[in-house]
């Protein structure tokens, strides 16, 4: 749900980013925070078990810039890939504004991919929504590992519908801008879409 | 199409912002912030200049949910209140209309009873305003201020 503050002109979208466990999630909003200015980003918050992996969120709070005098800021979320923290992702998907399927491209976990975005379609499905309704775009990670699918047989498993999609490294930061840019946008068409003018003309 | 939005006005913006600051002195407490359950952060009021406000915001709707989730197993609707105890400052966090969370920090100068009172008038104050903004939203004439955004717009916030 996006949350429009008419009075200090900003405007705050929720962007979740969903996945198998180990599909470089967090790796995504790391290198994002590694790469934006200090004075665009806010502190990033990892709940973390003792071994890295994420037990409920990663939380990373981005300000993209001005649109129409408004101020964005876009709040980067990850869910836990685990299949046993399905209770937290369901949680984390509330008020979600876009979504970023992050798949691993090697072969080995092309099940774990497919149990993922079921998964997704199941918890979004449970706030009334669906996949295809919300702004959505597809992540091919790892591609630089050896034992991958091709782009293709990924696509016609993982996106059929033919979303935005990219490939990407996201340990190099190779695709990562890209997804993250291609996700805002469809938010902010969303917003077009959805919005029918200045709030009975009382915006201030 | 996705969840409605929530557009914060003016007018509701000061009402939220006098009863947080208002909350502030009558409970004696450091900080007390308001926050929508998706995490936004609606008004802050205190100390909150040497504050993480947003990742503060963030992470108590994620307790919010956690809880909400573990209330849901018991089948019980929601717990509603929240109290965790450090060794210098508190927190107590209260659901207000099942829509927005209120939270106040406070150390020695105040006390668990004096929050809890103070809170409860808080409460009632802020379930009055959203329930104003939610029939405001559900108005036909209100909109969003993007409606008329254009590709260019989108371009232009890219163009780093």
């Amino acid at each position: 749900m996006t949350f429009i503050n008419l009075m200090a002109r900003e405007i705050n979208c929720k962007i979740v980013y969903y996945g198998p466990g180990l599909c470089g999630k967090t790796t995504n909003l790391q290198y994002i925070y590694d790469r934006t200015k200090p004075e665009a980003k806010g502190k990033m918050v990892s709940l973390a078990t003792e071994t890295d992996r994420t037990l409920f969120f990663d939380f990373l709070p981005l300000e993209l810039g001005e649109i129409r005098g408004f101020k964005t800021r876009f709040h980067l979320y990850t869910v836990p890939g685990q299949v046993f923290y399905d209770a937290s992702r369901k949680l984390i998907l509330k008020g979600v504004d876009g979504c970023v399927f992050v798949a691993d491209s090697q072969i080995a976990r092309l099940d774990a991919n497919e149990e993922s975005l079921d998964n997704l379609r199941v918890n979004l499905a449970e706030y009334g929504l669906a996949l295809e309704q919300i702004p959505y775009v597809v992540q091919y990670n790892k591609r630089d590992l050896p034992g991958i699918l091709s782009i293709e047989e990924l696509r016609s498993i993982l996106n059929p519908n033919g979303m935005p999609e990219f490939e990407a490294v996201a340990s190099q930061g190779k695709g990562v801008f890209e997804t993250l840019k291609a996700v805002a946008r469809l938010v902010f068409l969303e917003l077009k879409k959805s919005g029918t003018g200045v709030p009975g003309g009382r915006a201030v | 199409m996705i969840t409605p939005q929530m557009v914060l006005y003016e007018d509701e913006f000061n009402r939220i912002q006098g009863s947080v600051s208002q909350l502030v002195k009558s409970a004696n407490a450091k900080v007390v912030f308001v926050v929508d359950k998706n995490g936004q952060l609606i008004a802050a009021s205190g100390e909150v200049d040497n504050l993480d406000t947003t990742s503060l915001a963030s992470l108590t709707a994620g307790n919010i949910a956690a809880t909400g989730g573990m209330a849901k197993l018991l089948r019980e609707n929601e717990f509603a209140t929240q109290y965790h105890e450090g060794k210098n400052q508190h927190i107590y966090i209260q659901l207000v209309g099942n829509r927005v969370i209120l939270v106040v920090i406070y150390d020695a100068k105040s006390s668990l009873g004096l929050v809890r009172l103070r809170v409860r008038k808080t409460t009632e104050e802020l379930t009055g305003i959203f329930e104003a903004m939610n029939r405001k939203a559900e108005d036909p004439n209100s909109g969003s201020p993007f409606a008329e955004i254009t590709d260019e717009d989108i371009d232009n916030l890219f163009n780093d």
